[in-house]
């Protein structure tokens, strides 16, 4: 056993309020093992009575150096990594890296292969917003509603499974297009997946939406105004629930989502209620997308055929000598990346993905940043629960929808 | 570049100097560390960058002077732009002047730095590490921190490998 180690308030005498230091307000720990904390969240809640006075998050728990690993990888295999960051929303954070490379490279991606990421990553929001509406239902007591979406994450898992042999950590996609293309199941498994998800969205939206219950846990708390959520950089779904209409698939569309007719939900409350409402509906707008997506999904090829990044297909080895030298250089070396920084961005479920990537020349990257919307969102926590009750407290964090994987990284 | 863009960048230049980089229509403007502060109150008050995007460093160790790039990575909603600047920094002491009186979002940002590259933000108001412990030493994504690995046990060397091993015994 190692000896028990003596904790001073010392170190957070700048973050707390005078009466904690006399003892007249508690110090509580909040997790990193509490189940409504979402991961391993540390909060340190100075409380008064049962009213939150000052919170203090402490992250890192699951700190794996995810940007330090992927400078020691090559451009197609640091792409793994990302799959780590935020486990819910994996084929997103694949489309944020290749589409980083992408750019770094100057690569083409065929239609077919735009329009399959993006019925994935549509469904991958879903799937993403599935897990934070059940586990926030269970949050708040509501154990139906985290065994509804839970049956219908799987059926899009399952999605997941047919297309890339992995439910959750898929590198699917890849720098100029996918690994390959879509079994011919896929398409009949989506279609089974639009036809029930509607009618689920409502028997969702009619366990909740206007239960009184529900409502009086929701109403009016962890309020958000604009201007605060602009500074503390929050984006997303917490950010449109402030009334900023400002999403990257609108405002900088990518991957061909100007070809798509979808509205993007603001609400201006700014609380706990409008954060609910926006998923909710984001859920529904995502499902249109997947519905248009799959109706124009062309034939052709799902990679590109720029033999220098994008290797050559297996049939071609055994018959051409260019297509085995390309297939060895790629996997043995890499491709090299010139010696510039890009930024690029895609709207995750959680607000801006980004990928600072910059290459020197070689084949692997020299550092990669990722601009993880958890870890912002996060940041605001402390602002936005003051002065409210613990059981709040839970209701708030799990509407800012965090995962730790993200913050961490 | 964007044409809209442009005239801001030119401003940006006019008032601070410093070179100006264009790659794949992104600006990368160099701002010197004391006049990072200004440049960001400029581009939120004067050109709408509501938004600090990203914050973050790139060491090019083992070239000392300057080591450090740290970027701030802005992004204007009311005018759908982006513009990155970058703070050359010396290896010796790097330092550069808090953004948090302009973003909020720089406070983790900048812990982050102190914490991953070792670069002290002056003035800001909770210097503390964030994602390693308060004990851990070095800074890791530094090019000098070595990436480490595990050495592997086979049964022939289980037990002399374990000896020396470190992690948590009794």
């Amino acid at each position: 056993m190692t000896e028990l180690q003596e904790v001073t308030v010392d170190q957070y005498r700048h973050l707390v309020s005078e009466r904690a230091l006399s003892g007249e307000t508690m110090l509580l720990n909040m997790g990193p093992q509490h189940p409504s904390t979402h991961g391993v969240l540390r909060l340190l809640l100075e409380l008064d009575g049962e009213i939150v006075i000052n919170c203090i998050p402490d992250v890192g728990y699951l700190h794996t150096g995810i940007e330090k690993n992927m400078e020691a990888k090559t451009y197609q295999k640091a792409e793994v990594m990302t799959d780590r960051l935020d486990y819910m929303n994996t084929m997103g954070n694949n489309l944020a890296y290749v589409m980083a490379v992408e750019k770094l490279v100057d690569l083409d991606v065929p239609e077919r292969a735009l329009v399959l990421r993006v019925i994935l990553t549509e469904l991958q929001r879903i799937a993403s917003h599935l897990v934070w509406l059940g586990t926030s239902g269970l949050d708040l007591a509501a154990m139906s509603m985290f065994l509804y979406c839970f049956r219908e994450r799987e059926q899009i898992l399952d999605i997941f499974e047919l297309v890339s042999g992995q439910r959750m950590m898929t590198t699917y996609f890849r720098p100029g297009g996918l690994w390959r293309d879509v079994p011919v199941e896929f398409e009949a498994a989506v279609r089974d997946f639009i036809k029930i998800f509607p009618k689920r969205v409502d028997e969702y939206e009619s366990l909740l939406t206007k239960n009184p219950l529900f409502l009086d846990r929701m109403l009016g708390i962890g309020k958000l105004d604009a201007a605060t959520a602009l500074s503390h950089s929050v984006t997303g779904p917490m950010l449109r629930a402030s009334g900023v209409n400002w999403d990257l698939r609108k405002a900088r569309p990518y991957m061909g989502y100007e070809q798509y007719d979808f509205n993007v939900p603001t609400h201006t409350e700014g609380d706990t209620y409008a954060r609910y409402l926006v998923r909710i509906q984001e859920m529904r707008e995502s499902l249109k997308i997947v519905v248009q997506a799959l109706n124009k999904l062309p034939f052709g090829p799902v990679r590109s055929d720029n033999r220098k990044f994008v290797p050559p297909p297996r049939s071609e080895i055994g018959v051409s000598m260019e297509a085995l030298i390309h297939h060895f250089k790629l996997w043995t070396e890499g491709f090299p990346a010139p010696q510039a920084s890009i930024y690029s961005a895609v709207e995750s479920p959680r607000g801006e993905l980004g990928v600072f990537l910059e290459g020197d020349g070689g084949p692997k990257p020299y550092r990669v940043h990722m601009r993880t919307p958890s870890f912002d969102n996060l940041s605001v926590l402390p602002k936005i629960v003051k002065g409210h009750l613990v059981a709040d407290l839970v209701a708030i964090l799990s509407s800012t929808d965090i995962v730790l994987g993200d913050i961490d990284r | 570049m964007d044409a809209k863009l442009e005239p801001i960048v030119k401003a940006l230049q006019a008032e601070f100097g410093g070179e100006i980089e264009e790659f794949r229509g992104e600006a990368h403007c160099f701002v010197q560390p004391e006049q990072i502060v200004a440049a960001l109150t400029l581009l939120r008050d004067r050109h709408q960058f509501e938004l600090l995007s990203a914050q973050t460093a790139v060491d090019y160790w083992p070239q000392m002077s300057p080591r450090f790039h740290v970027i701030y990575q802005l992004t204007s909603l009311a005018q759908n732009l982006s513009v990155q600047l970058r703070v050359p920094l010396n290896g010796d002491n790097p330092t550069v002047p808090t953004a948090t009186g302009v973003y909020d979002s720089a406070n983790w940002r900048e812990r982050e730095l102190l914490d991953m590259f070792g670069i002290q933000c002056e003035g800001h108001p909770d210097p503390r590490r964030i994602l390693n412990p308060d004990d851990s030493e070095g800074h890791p994504l530094r090019k000098d921190y070595p990436l480490g690995y595990e050495e592997p046990q086979f049964t022939f060397n289980f037990e002399e490998i374990d000896l020396r091993k470190p992690y948590a015994k009794e």
